[in-house]
């Protein structure tokens, strides 16, 4: 296997692809999103308990590539417990580990969820990394949304 | 003019076994590697033939058509009105007025359905189509029974992808006004009986469109023996350019439709008042044509007929067959379209692996396939997948290029067990 396929399918997300933690839907969701990707037909729905600004909770659910499920897998753990603030600033530096060439500052906090740098090798495959990223944001602004017109 | 087009056909051996050598994209590496392009049903490759018969037309006889009196213009509008000739010698036309000229198989659905379709097709009425179509045999009808009011209905496939023609008759009303189908499903391989559908067609006076975008360069086609009333195919399909597709429609049936875009080139005359027509196939080329388009998809048509469709098609089967043979052998493995009647498009599901990740993996091993719903949604729901891998083979292909996938998909297991 070649440097760029080592980087791609490690362990971490191989392990997370077939076996996706908090994979289920939650029964008292105070936030839900639907996310697709019609290039490829993957699908992920987003589950969220929130508390305040904190995420209690968070289930997804749906179909997909070994990225985007293994993606979708670690985020649900990562963000667990983590503010919406947080959460933030963990999506753009997320989003800058995959897409940007060189490393910055911001990815320290991301601890395991480096392991999808590369992703960066492979531009087909950014979207099916983010999507469930996507979604999150999605579910998360469907609170923001009704809160602003309250 | 032309003459480097015509050594390459000469010089290119009748037997197969070499013709990779006549495209150079296979020639070329990936990560590494030669490039094994099974991607044909998306896309074929080039010829030298095709490459090299563009470039002397641009260097020699390019400019633009029909209005010039000068004698390049002359030289350039005898190429295109050439390119038409052949495509309608291609596919047996009656007579090159019958050929229209436009960007591809999709261009050519929307001109019917804009057209033909919207003159046909009324409150009420219905347009059939079968369950196994590409997107764009799909959205344009389903655009013209919106704004009409009409019904779109579809002819069920079995689980093994091909049409379950019992069913046919029973879908068929009065208020059937047309019938749209794939010659060749682009997801499934299947080749469907034109004929069959034909003349169920005709028993019941509604006319017969066939997309012929799969089939163009792996069956010799005929449409007056098909009997079909319209055929479409692209020159990208076919070893030909981007850009160029050609539409075929008896006589009777395009004179009497009306213009699909307006512009320069369709018209007879033009007043500010009124403006009248030219007969087709003019009518329905407004504007600049892809006029080194048409030239190359005319040097396309000469390099596979040099090979004949008696040779593609054993080789394409033989190697159909093999590849089958080889693929099942792999554990976890299921084609998706078994149909008896099948080109050379395998579709198939890996045991837990997704499509994607086999294709950015295979790619790697500098394997070209498709991964994804290839268009045709309905055909990956009504086999409950998500997406599936497919390799597509050319007359380029060879047992070494099913080899090399074989091997390359049992890279993939490796990296998931």
């Amino acid at each position: 296997m070649n440097p760029e396929m080592k980087a791609l399918y490690q362990e971490m997300i191989l392990d997370h692809y077939k076996k996706p933690r908090n994979f289920h839907a939650l029964n008292n969701q105070t936030h839900e999103a639907k996310g697709h990707n019609p290039l490829c037909g993957d699908r992920v729905t987003v589950y969220l308990v929130l508390d305040g600004n904190t995420v209690k909770d968070i289930g997804f659910q749906g179909t997909g590539c070994a990225i985007s499920t293994a993606s979708a897998s670690m985020m649900t753990d990562f963000i667990k417990g983590k503010t919406i603030d947080e959460i933030e600033h963990l999506f753009s530096a997320f989003h800058d580990l995959v897409t940007l060439e060189k490393p910055l500052a911001n990815q320290d906090k991301l601890g395991k969820l480096k392991v999808f740098e590369g992703v960066r090798e492979f531009p087909m495959r950014v979207k099916c990394a983010t999507l469930s990223w996507h979604t999150l944001k999605a579910a998360l602004n469907e609170k923001d949304q009704p809160t602003s017109t309250e | 003019m032309g003459n480097t087009a015509t050594n390459s056909i000469e010089s290119m051996s009748k037997n197969l076994q070499n013709v990779k050598c006549d495209f150079p994209i296979l020639q070329k590496t990936f990560h590494g590697k030669r490039l094994t392009y099974l991607d044909s049903a998306a896309s074929t490759q080039k010829p030298n033939a095709v490459i090299d018969c563009i470039s002397n037309f641009l260097k020699n006889d390019y400019a633009n058509i029909h209005r010039g009196v000068y004698a390049l213009s002359q030289r350039s509008t005898e190429r295109y009105e050439k390119a038409r000739r052949d495509v309608a010698q291609f596919i047996h036309a009656k007579t090159p007025k019958e050929i229209v000229f436009l960007r591809g198989t999709t261009e050519g659905i929307n001109l019917i359905a804009n057209t033909f379709g919207r003159a046909r097709v009324g409150q009420g009425d219905e347009v059939l189509i079968s369950s196994m179509e590409h997107h764009s045999n799909i959205v344009p009808w389903q655009l013209l029974c919106l704004e009409k009011k009409a019904q779109l209905k579809t002819i069920p496939m079995f689980k093994d992808g091909s049409l379950d023609l019992s069913k046919i008759e029973s879908l068929i009303s009065s208020k059937t006004k047309l019938i749209s189908i794939v010659h060749v499903s682009n997801a499934l391989g299947t080749i469907n009986p034109i004929k069959d559908i034909v003349e169920i067609g005709k028993k019941h006076d509604i006319p017969v469109i066939v997309d012929g975008a799969q089939s163009a360069a792996h069956l010799e086609v005929n449409v007056q023996e098909l009997g079909c009333d319209f055929f479409i195919f692209s020159g990208h399909k076919v070893y030909g350019p981007t850009g160029i597709g050609a539409l075929y429609g008896r006589y009777e049936l395009l004179k009497e439709m009306p213009p699909y875009q307006g512009g320069g080139e369709m018209i007879e005359s033009v007043s500010f008042e009124k403006s009248t027509f030219k007969l087709p196939p003019d009518r329905f080329e407004a504007g600049t044509p892809d006029i080194m388009g048409a030239v190359g998809l005319s040097a396309a048509i000469e390099y596979i007929s040099e090979i004949g469709f008696d040779t593609i098609g054993k080789h394409e089967a033989t190697l159909l067959k093999y590849a089958h043979k080889q693929l099942q052998q792999i554990k976890g493995l299921e084609i998706i379209g078994t149909a008896l009647s099948k080109s050379g498009v395998i579709s198939f599901v890996l045991d837990g692996i997704h499509p994607h990740d086999i294709a950015t993996i295979l790619d790697q091993d500098g394997i070209a396939v498709r991964a994804g719903h290839h268009c045709a949604q309905p055909v990956m729901d009504y086999f409950g997948v998500p997406a599936t891998t497919r390799a597509s083979i050319g007359i380029y292909n060879n047992e070494e290029d099913i080899d090399a996938l074989v091997s390359a998909l049992h890279h993939v297991q490796e990296i998931f067990k």
